[in-house]
């Protein structure tokens, strides 16, 4: 079986954002491989090592840089990366058709994508992804195993979580608790780098954005700040009630 | 025409869909806005979204009584194409956020996510959302002859119910098989109003020290003041609450009028599911915790001192 997963490379969550030139200046700062999508590389390794025999191909769509992050995957323990190299900014949906167009050259079987980007915000990838090839998703699961060729598991649903099954081929979003991602060691990160990216244009896949952008800004409310000291407990929590009900009127 | 999805939940419209018909008035397109309801048993709901659309269609199928991301995303493509609707609009819930890519894929129609803001310009829709883990607005547009979007919760005023009913019609449906099987489901019921549609959150951290903590003060503090409950990830993590209770990346994102943090430093994470609520108050220990950076009132004190000192001032 081939196993794909996803991953982008964003702008570290402890990082602070800036805006220059009308988009988020990430000149500088710290890049990483998307949390979300770490998760759906660890969960690939554990079926793996919980005897699935498979091959794990990890993707990523994006600038030269982005081979940082497969890096990170390869030393995880992923087998080989592609990387579409662009500097295009791509929508989910537009994106979604490269992904696909990949899983089916590679003939893969299931497909790990994070929950949610850091960056775009955007939940789109894997869905999209599973509508382009006809297959069902799980998405935020937060438990996993593979039973024969069917996936048994829990997500998050509306309200409340669910258990599932589904029979592969199927798409998966993952999220924090699915697992604990492992770091890579010293010996699979000097592995890794023997470890084969193949290189491809994204003009081979013919996608075009689909959402223009036209700017970007940082809206920061402006905050009170009315902190109070609650050395004396009733007083200040007395205090806070009234600025509550008459200054700030949200509460009756 | 504009096509919203109303959704629902025990029998009763959800408020997201009073904000997606608001939504969809503010586009002003001629040929007004169908509201489409989809499930079992949905007679009543589908009377509340005759108030508030110029058209309701209804699919009652026993096959509808469950969400399914396959067959909702076939059922909303096949009345958007027969209606031939310029716009889909859909709840940002995590079903409507998660069902809504399908339905942009088979439409071959851009996808705006969870916008807070939504124009025509030109024949264009022109939104705003947040990214970066809500810390940027994103300002995008799609020209399209058809384009679905997912509308933030809380980010539109909630449409008044009309006087006069709108037509309702029942619809036929092509579904496709289910092929995520739900083996068990757990729904945690609270009575308590939901996390997504209240106006005032009370939210608990580690900083409650315990699940009994918890309850006394999150708990006791929302009950007080007629409040959903909201947890950090890291309370949920150590199975303190239910997950359908957490705020944050990967839990809910709330934008009420009030969000009460009790005993929550304010990891980046948890900041996005609700740093853009109208006012925050914290109440924390620790004086140089993020929350304070973001807070319009607060208390810097031990929790279990502050929020029952708070619940007896409310009760006078």
């Amino acid at each position: 079986m081939r196993i794909l997963t996803l991953i982008r490379q964003v702008l570290d969550a402890e990082e602070s954002v800036r805006v220059r030139n009308g988009a988020v200046a990430l000149e500088g700062s710290n890049l990483v491989m998307d949390t979300m999508d770490e998760y759906g590389v660890e969960a690939a390794l554990r079926l793996r090592e919980a005897g699935a025999e498979a091959e794990i191909v990890v993707v990523a769509v994006g600038p030269a840089r982005a081979e940082e992050a497969l890096r990170t995957a390869l030393a995880m323990g992923a087998d080989r990366g592609i990387h579409v190299v662009t500097d295009a900014a791509l929508d989910a949906i537009a994106l979604s058709s490269v992904m696909a167009q990949i899983a089916k050259a590679e003939g893969a079987e299931l497909i790990f994508c994070g929950g949610q980007e850091a960056d775009w915000d955007s939940q789109a990838l894997g869905p999209a992804t599973a509508e382009r090839l006809h297959w069902p998703q799980a998405t935020w699961t937060s438990a996993l195993e593979l039973k024969g060729s069917t996936l048994v598991g829990k997500h998050e649903a509306d309200e409340g979580s669910e258990s599932f099954e589904v029979s592969l081929p199927a798409v998966v979003t993952t999220q924090q608790g699915l697992n604990e991602p492992r770091y890579p060691t010293l010996p699979n990160i000097m592995k890794s780098k023997k470890k084969e990216v193949r290189k491809e244009t994204l003009e081979a896949y013919g996608v075009a954005a689909k959402v223009r952008v036209n700017g970007v800004e940082i809206q920061v409310k402006e905050r009170l700040k009315k902190i109070l000291d609650g050395k004396d407990a009733a007083g200040a929590a007395a205090q806070l009630v009234k600025l509550l009900r008459e200054e700030a009127g949200v509460i009756a | 025409m504009i096509l919203i999805v109303a959704e629902h939940a025990n029998g009763k419209l959800s408020k997201s869909a009073y904000e997606l018909a608001t939504a969809a008035r503010g586009l002003k397109r001629e040929g007004g806005v169908t509201a489409l309801v989809l499930g079992s048993g949905v007679a009543s709901v589908a009377a509340s979204a005759a108030l508030i659309a110029d058209q309701v269609l209804v699919a009652d199928f026993a096959e509808l009584a469950q969400y399914d991301a396959e067959v909702w995303s076939a059922a909303v493509t096949q009345i958007a194409t027969e209606g031939e609707a310029e716009a889909v609009l859909i709840a940002g819930s995590r079903s409507g956020r998660e069902y809504s890519p399908r339905v942009a894929v088979k439409l071959d129609a851009p996808l705006l996510e969870d916008v807070t803001s939504l124009k025509d310009e030109g024949g264009a829709l022109h939104g705003e959302h947040y990214t970066f883990l809500t810390r940027v607005t994103e300002r995008v547009e799609a020209k399209a002859a058809v384009a679905v979007v997912t509308v933030k919760a809380g980010a539109f005023a909630v449409a008044v119910a009309g006087t006069a009913a709108a037509e309702q019609f029942d619809v036929d449906l092509m579904l496709p098989p289910r092929r995520l099987k739900v083996t068990a489901s757990t729904t945690e019921k609270t009575g308590r109003i939901a996390l997504t549609e209240a106006d005032i959150v009370v939210s608990g951290g580690r900083g409650v020290g315990t699940p009994e903590g918890f309850t006394q003060l999150v708990e006791g503090l929302a009950d007080q003041l007629g409040a959903a409950v909201g947890a950090t990830r890291a309370v949920v993590d150590a199975g303190w609450r239910p997950y359908s209770e957490q705020v944050g990346q990967t839990g809910k994102t709330v934008q009420p009028k009030a969000y009460i943090a009790v005993g929550i430093s304010g990891a980046v994470q948890h900041l996005s599911g609700m740093n853009k609520s109208k006012v925050i108050v914290a109440i924390n220990k620790d004086g140089g915790a993020p929350i304070f950076k973001i807070a319009d009132y607060g208390i810097v004190g031990d929790v279990k001192e502050i929020v029952p000192a708070m619940i007896q001032e409310l009760r006078k």
